[in-house]
């Protein structure tokens, strides 16, 4: 199959350079890159579908800790997919795949991804993972992303990545309803500086300061949120006497 | 990369020169895993009580109230804050963190004479300048739930605390001046590179759904030019204890007096003390190296710019 299809796509060029490629170099524009195609069946040069890991709607695997990347910001995703190619995110599975995008490619995917809906609760099948974790450690989860352990020098998680972990701007991605071991594979993955530490090395110094039991409890609670923002809380009672 | 070596450097001389908060070694030598310090002050000698030892009764839910107002102000104080900022964004950790002007040292020094309105405060008088200044917005009328609430908050926090103390870690810490004056254009570099992250190019900060996740540092939505922030001294000693969040510490002397220049070198709400004029103005309440009140930064005369104070206070509908 491989090899038919290498030889079709051989067989092919010729003709392709000399209909499209030929007008579209002529302008300056590469040829246009369909990023459905690659999420559902990878682009034919080394990159598999995104599917294969990341799920059929991109929500994430628990059981592999592969994340949920649906919604994700696009220039988030851009830059992890140069940092996953160049090595300063070391991960064996994603620098083949990351590898083999081009430019273009990773430009569209990340544009294409970052607009997939995201559910307000994840399916049953994604976020498993969750019913192990103790209420101890969940409790302790919480006060971590909502308070954090200032004395230890430890700020809430919410403080950068928003109320409930759903992700601000481009450098503080969503942790709410990442699978478990993917945001535990994450905090090792600084602990052991086989992550760079992203802007001002900031999660690198936080990951350091984390003992396993914060790790642990931390990825616990936001697996166990939801990936979009509850719908408005109960609002609260001002406070002012009237007078 | 410069960044982060001169993080890691920073963060070696801290560790260097031993400065452990006690608290970290407790966990440290509870724990099995070695993580890194951080970039600590020297302890602070007072722990607040924890949150779980707040008391189940009616003057606990008034200081669980005065946490939330603390924490959530624009939406517990709607009646009196103008802006989007909470009182927990320049007082970290809930008011518990030292060198951040922690509750629990500023509640045990008042009433106390204070040179800004020439008398003694007591200390709901002293919250009141908040929520009119910081808060940009408007004064709770003395015994209001909300000062009655944020004052039980503070008052249980310095639980143990002595009465007329001066505990270590109140306030932020007074840097020595500058090897060379604060600089509106390094401080605009120092900006770029290690704040621009979370508080925006544009120093207006993030937001996320309905919340205001990084403060906006000027602007509209800021503190005004009353605000004890908007003197350089004092933003100078913030940033350097507590910026940027999660690597305090780590900027030199002279970078936060830089920043802190550039910060408060941008045109803000007006000081309602307002008295005619920009420069009388800064005449009567500004007359200070540290304002740049009726200045000209960067090509700008502030405070001849500034939007009236009061904020979205302005428009609420009068007390019924």
């Amino acid at each position: 199959m491989q090899l038919v299809r290498r030889w079709l796509r051989m067989a092919t060029a010729p003709a392709l350079v000399a209909c499209v490629a030929m007008p579209a170099r002529a302008q300056g524009r590469p040829a246009p890159v369909n990023a459905a195609t690659i999420v559902q069946q990878g682009n034919g040069h080394g990159a598999p579908a995104c599917i294969a890991c990341h799920g059929p709607q991109l929500l994430g695997n628990a059981a592999g800790g592969f994340p949920r990347i649906a919604g994700q910001n696009a220039d988030y995703i851009q830059a992890q997919l140069a940092a996953l190619a160049n090595g300063t995110r070391k991960n064996a599975v994603m620098l083949p795949v990351a590898s083999s995008l081009s430019a273009a490619e990773r430009q569209a995917l990340a544009a294409y991804i970052s607009a997939l809906p995201v559910p307000a609760a994840l399916p049953t099948s994604v976020d498993s993972g969750v019913s192990a974790a103790s209420a101890a450690a969940l409790s302790h989860g919480e006060r971590l992303a909502t308070r954090g352990d200032w004395p230890r020098g430890l700020p809430g998680c919410d403080q950068c990545h928003g109320p409930g972990g759903i992700g601000v701007g481009a450098a503080f991605p969503p942790l709410a309803g990442q699978p478990a071991l993917y945001i535990t594979n994450q905090l090792a993955a600084w602990q052991q500086k086989t992550r760079a530490g992203g802007p001002l090395d900031l999660m690198a110094a936080i990951a350091n300061r984390m003992t396993p039991a914060d790790v642990a409890a931390a990825a616990a609670y936001y697996a166990a949120q939801p990936p979009r923002p509850a719908p408005h809380a109960a609002r609260a009672t001002p406070a002012g006497s009237r007078p | 990369m410069k960044t982060g070596s001169a993080i890691a450097l920073a963060v070696a001389v801290g560790v260097a020169t031993g400065v452990l908060s006690h608290r970290f070694t407790r966990a440290h030598t509870a724990s099995p895993a070695t993580p890194a310090a951080a970039p600590a002050h020297a302890p602070a000698a007072f722990s607040p009580p924890p949150d779980s030892a707040m008391p189940n009764d009616e003057f606990g839910k008034m200081v669980r109230l005065g946490r939330q107002i603390f924490r959530h102000t624009g939406q517990y104080a709607p009646r009196y804050t103008g802006n989007s900022l909470t009182c927990e964004n320049c007082h970290i950790d809930g008011g518990r963190l030292a060198h951040s002007a922690p509750l629990w040292a500023a509640y045990v020094s008042y009433p106390a004479y204070r040179s800004k309105n020439g008398h003694v405060n007591t200390f709901q008088e002293r919250m009141q300048g908040c929520f009119r200044f910081s808060m940009n917005g408007k004064a709770p009328p003395l015994g209001d739930s909300a000062l009655v609430a944020l004052e039980s908050y503070a008052y249980w926090l310095a639980t143990g605390a002595g009465v007329n103390t001066k505990l270590d870690g109140r306030g932020y810490p007074a840097l020595p001046r500058p090897a060379q004056a604060p600089d509106y254009a390094r401080g605009g570099q120092v900006f770029a590179q290690r704040c621009a992250l979370c508080h925006g190019t544009d120093g207006q900060g993030q937001r996320a759904a309905d919340a205001q996740v990084f403060p906006p540092l000027w602007g509209p939505n800021s503190y005004n030019w009353g605000a004890g922030m908007a003197g350089i001294d004092k933003a100078a000693g913030f940033i350097k204890a507590n910026m940027p969040l999660g690597l305090g510490g780590t900027l030199s002397d002279q970078e936060a007096w830089d920043v802190a220049m550039f910060v408060d070198g941008h045109e803000r709400p007006q000081d309602p003390r307002f008295a005619g004029s920009v420069e009388q103005t800064r005449q009567r309440y500004h007359d200070s190296a540290n304002s740049n009140y009726g200045k000209t930064v960067n090509g700008v005369l502030l405070g001849a710019h500034a939007v009236p104070a009061g904020g979205s206070t302005r428009n609420a509908p009068p007390p019924r």
